[in-house]
């Protein structure tokens, strides 16, 4: 089958794959640059699970065709933390239980991290609209939108 | 953070005083894989050479199928295997066969007709997923439609067509005896021709999917040894390590299962249809087999809660005093029975609900129709019964006139009381739920309400006692599609009674059905102390499991039977229950004899569950725990 | 059938490649769930390199370039009068994504953005010169084998575009219903030429012309509108779904219109 040359910068390391063509982003991700962060839960654009940043923006790598990522930055849930010190959103995450199962969390991560980037002290509102496009079956939201909150106070120096 | 306010004045002396964790977050110990992305789901172990397996399925809700034609997918690039239904060795399964219960009435893949729409009746095995879902494009299959039906009321009536051939009345068989399952106690139309109110009114909830984020999946590859591994995200492993040894006719030693992590089950992953199937792939091929479901499969066949409707009749006093209640329930279990059978023997348990209610009857069937199998969710089994229930409450409080919350209390059991099922009810709290629910909604309730205790006024005379009951035979098996019984509600003319306190017969475990599945001492690691002679038993010797249980006194008359034992398997002839071997001693376990020098193995620390928490291990940030 | 990906240089050249067996690739929310649930009516995905995603005012309207996302949208002053269409659209990430080109082929339920288009009366520019008013271009949308380069909107007075989105979701769910409607005159107490559109409410997003012409010299009052919602379902063709029933639409249509008109009266 013919495959298609790929390169892009994932979570700062120059990436090549070779892909088959029509594949997502995700699959790629996945099985081609072995990052199993992002998950599949819907591959129609409602669940969110595969939330990834194409630079910098939150888009959903399952209803992104592998080849428009040609030369750009893709950042996922794996590039996260830095070393072994979590980023705060990952740790406000573990401490709030804003997780049961875990599966929409890498997806719930990045859309928050794209909220926190742009906007560093988000209202609970915005919050709410950040990761509306996240499904999560287990926790019923409020933790989430709480360990988000607790984060965005962390960075900006704020207890809380 | 909402702040969590506990009411330790309630039941002070019945617990330790020891709620530390409850109201605050707890850090879990698997969450550091969530947070980093690390946690493995099924699907997160990568095979070389991974192939894609998919399904054909009916686009009908009941249809006979004249013939499959597989020939243009086969040639479809990238396929490796077209599997069909006579690949499946043993193509017929219950899943509580595993436990004696049912009968065998699924296949895993559908061979002589399809019984709801989304069954599977082949299987693609491809190089990637695109070319298994093109080549399962490319599978022909000549349906001749059949009548379906698709309300359980109308799968009852006996022109309904049926559904299900292994359970030709469209029910599930109670105790080899009824369409039904059963509960009487007491005598409810003698309380209904004395009640001041009778008030009657129906209830329904829909199927609800479960709709775990992660779909039902799961990926098997050979192992050297001739074994098969298989990841999955099952909330069942050994039920799904049972069934796959089951329908693939294999020993269970040779498949090698792992599980542990789901992305979200809720119920929805018990069903054990995906696991099979992938090792299945994973046997024909030779190669590792991925087998999922994507989102529009997990929504159309991949078993929800049922849907459930409930009749209920309540004798209410003019006081507010519930005097009989009386239900009427009906089980979308879909076209398959799973595990339906048995949580309408768990919601019939539970009946009246939590109130004292001297006469009590209940039918409840499970109904095949052609609809997706119904399986697990939350609350199994009582959901939907309790949401009628309480509706009915508040129906009643009206009908009478009656502050809804000292209704309840009114009626409310207590420690003591004797239930339907003829258990004494304890450790209940109704009441002081009632009391503090009232005072968080700002709703008042009388001084007299306020006063009362689950701990005080339970069991005391007729509340505690068993009543002479009213028994009937109405609804024998066959009797409703043979037009001899047409209304399904309990019987208005009882033919027998029982005597008050009389607690019923004994009823004692089923035949195994499966010989493979009975438990042989010798296959699971543990020497007889018989063969063995010498060694004393260090521990009392407990029974083995798998070993019918000595009969157990009183269970109810005429009632469920089945909350303390499966019904008799098909196979056995008889239609009462049988009398179960002569139980053997249970043999004294030996232990394994130790070499004589070393000390049994001591930790240093007990094992703790912690050691493996974020911010305590040496090989994560953060301090080591001392 | 494998699929390939084509692209081409320019918009033009990725228009003449198109055939019975090709899609154009836009923002990919609706083309790759096609591809990914192995849609068997196509096996070229084609693409171009030229996309504009540009805003700019041009005369009386304002053009917006096919390749523009929902997000493009809201990032644009001159666009305010749809920010509350495009905020409704998906998610963040499928705002990101989403362009206004693609919204004008979503199929029902989908299509919220196109709905407030055709309210609007806008014009639809084709790759090939062609330009297209919105009601024709939908009617015709089946048959359509071209790729839409921009949409060009006429500017409406100060509170004059109302938009509602009915879903049962919170915050955020797919449509059971969404309704545009554009009241010129709506300052002055008489209506002039309405326009309202309803979407999910047939396979294309659709006009309720009866209503319109019922709203013509009327003013935004209980008793004015009254006639208009008797007639508010004439022509659509709603249809049963998992969201709701053709019955249940019917018979809401008219409760979510009067919210609409009223709604913005203060």
């Amino acid at each position: 089958m013919a495959r298609t040359p790929l390169t892009f910068t994932l979570n700062d390391a120059e990436t090549g794959v070779f892909v088959v063509p029509g594949s997502n982003l995700l699959d790629v991700l996945r099985r081609g640059a072995g990052d199993l962060t992002p998950k599949q839960g819907c591959a129609q654009g409602t669940c969110g699970s595969c939330t990834v940043l194409i630079d910098g923006v939150p888009h959903l790598s399952c209803l992104t065709l592998a080849e428009t990522v040609e030369g750009r930055r893709i950042d996922t849930t794996g590039g996260l933390a830095g070393g072994p010190d979590l980023h705060p959103l990952q740790q406000a995450v573990m401490e709030g239980f804003a997780a049961q199962c875990g599966f929409c969390t890498a997806g719930m991560l990045m859309a928050a991290k794209a909220l926190l980037d742009r906007t560093p002290n988000p209202t609970r509102d915005e919050v709410i609209e950040a990761i509306s496009g996240n499904l999560c079956r287990c926790t019923g939201y409020e933790p989430i939108v709480d360990a988000i909150l607790t984060a965005s106070a962390r960075m900006q120096g704020r207890t809380a | 953070m909402s702040s969590t306010e506990f009411r330790k004045d309630l039941f002070a002396d019945e617990r330790d005083d020891t709620l530390k964790e409850i109201g605050k977050p707890t850090i879990r110990q698997d969450i550091l894989g969530h947070v980093t992305g690390r946690t493995k789901y099924f699907d997160d172990h990568l095979f070389d050479g991974l192939l894609h397996m998919r399904a054909v399925r009916s686009p009908h809700h009941h249809a006979r199928i004249r013939r499959i034609d597989t020939e243009a997918a086969a040639r479809m690039p990238g396929v490796r295997r077209v599997v069909t239904a006579k690949d499946v060795p043993v193509n017929l399964n219950t899943l509580l066969s595993l436990i004696n219960f049912g009968r065998d009435d699924e296949p895993l893949c559908a061979h002589d007709k399809v019984r709801f729409l989304g069954e599977t009746v082949a299987w693609i095995i491809a190089d990637t997923e695109r070319e298994a879902r093109d080549a399962v494009a490319q599978v022909r299959v000549d349906y001749e439609p059949l009548p379906h039906v698709l309300d359980v009321e109308e799968a009852l009536k006996p022109d309904a067509p049926v559904v299900n051939e292994v359970y030709p009345n469209n029910t599930f068989d109670y105790h080899g005896k009824y369409d039904h399952q059963k509960l009487r106690f007491g005598d409810v139309n003698a309380a209904f021709a004395r009640a001041d109110h009778v008030i009657e009114a129906e209830y329904q909830m829909s199927p609800i999917e479960q709709a775990p984020i992660e779909t039902c999946g799961a990926i098997a590859a050979p192992e050297q040894n001739g074994r098969f591994v298989c990841h999955t995200n099952t909330q069942a492993l050994f039920f799904s390590l049972g069934t796959t040894a089951k329908l693939l006719d294999t020993p269970s030693s040779r498949l090698h299962f792992i599980g542990g992590t789901a992305g979200g089950g809720f119920g929805g992953k018990v069903d054990s249809i995906v696991e099979p199937t992938a090792v299945l792939g994973a046997m024909l091929t030779g190669r590792p087999v991925k087998f999922a479901w994507d989102r529009y499969e997990e929504m159309q066949v991949g078993a929800p809660r049922g849907g459930e409707r409930w009749r209920i009749k309540d004798g209410v006093m003019r006081d507010g005093t519930i005097i009989a209640r009386e239900f009427t329930g009906f089980f979308d279990s879909g076209a398959y029975m799973r595990l339906s059978p048995y949580a309408i023997i768990k919601g019939t348990g539970h009946l009246p609900g939590p109130y004292s209610i001297p006469n009590v009857a209940s039918n409840v069937y499970c109904v095949v129709a052609n609809r997706t199998p119904a399986t697990a969710m939350r609350g199994f089994g009582i959901t939907a019964v309790d949401f009628s229930i309480e509706c009915h409450m508040d129906r009643v409080a009206e009908a009478v006139g009656m502050n809804p919350i000292e209704l309840r209390i009114l009626n409310a059991y207590r420690d003591g009381d004797m239930k339907a099922h003829r258990r004494k009810a304890k450790n209940t709290a109704l009441i002081e739920c009632c009391q503090v629910a009232a005072g968080k909604a700002g709703w008042s309730i009388s001084a007299d309400a306020m006063a009362q205790s689950s701990l005080r006024g339970g069991g005391l005379g007729e509340r505690g006692a068993i009543p002479e009951t009213a028994t009937d035979e109405e609804g024998r098996i066959g009797e409703r599609r043979a037009g001899r019984t047409r209304d399904t509600a309990p019987s208005r003319q009882p033919t027998g009674r029982v005597p008050a306190g009389h607690a019923g017969q004994a009823v004692t475990a089923a035949p195994v059905q499966n010989p493979d599945m009975e438990i042989e001492i010798e296959r699971i690691g543990h020497r007889i102390a018989a063969q063995q002679g010498a060694a004393p038993a260090p521990r009392a010797p407990q029974p083995p499991a798998g070993q019918p249980t000595p009969p157990r006194a009183a269970p109810p008359a005429a009632a469920p039977q089945s909350s303390y034992a499966p019904p008799p398997s098909p196979q056995a002839t008889a239609p009462t229950y049988q009398q179960p071997p002569a139980p053997t001693p249970p043999p004294a376990p030996t232990p394994p004899t130790p070499p004589a020098a070393s000390e049994p193995y001591k930790p240093e620390q007990p094992f703790s569950r912690g050691v493996n928490r974020p911010g305590t291990s040496r090989f994560l940030s953060g301090t080591r725990r001392r | 059938m494998t699929l390939a990906v084509e692209t081409y240089p320019t918009l033009r050249e990725a228009a003449q490649a198109l055939g019975d067996r090709a899609r154009y690739l836009g923002g990919g929310t609706l083309l790759m769930r096609a591809v990914n649930y192995g849609d068997q009516s196509f096996d070229r995905i084609v693409r171009s390199r030229e996309v504009d995603r540009t805003v700019r005012s041009e005369g009386q309207g304002i053009r917006i370039g096919a390749g523009a996302t929902m997000a493009d949208v809201l990032a644009s002053r001159d666009l305010i009068a749809l920010h509350s269409v495009a905020r409704i659209v998906g998610g963040p990430a499928v705002r990101n994504m989403a362009t206004v080109g693609g919204n004008l082929f979503a199929a029902s339920p989908y299509g919220d953005f196109a709905t407030a288009l055709l309210a609007l009366d806008a014009t639809v520019q084709m790759a090939d010169g062609q330009n297209l008013p919105m009601e024709s271009f939908l009617s015709g949308r089946a048959r359509m084998r071209g790729i839409v380069a921009s949409v060009t909107v006429p500017r409406v007075g100060e509170g004059e575009f109302r938009f509602a989105k009915v879903s049962r979701i919170k915050p955020k769910g797919v449509s059971m219903m969404s309704l545009a409607a554009v009241l010129p005159g709506v300052g002055s107490g008489r209506l002039g030429d309405v326009r309202i559109a309803f979407g999910t409410m047939g396979p294309t997003p659709l006009r309720a012309k009866a209503a319109e012409q019922a709203l013509r010299g009327r003013g935004l009052t209980d008793a004015e509108i009254e006639p208009a919602l008797k007639v508010c379902c004439d022509g659509l063709q709603p249809a049963d779904d998992e969201l709701a029933t053709e019955w249940y639409r019917r018979e809401v249509a008219p409760v979510h219109l009067k919210r609409l008109l009223l709604g913005g009266r203060r």
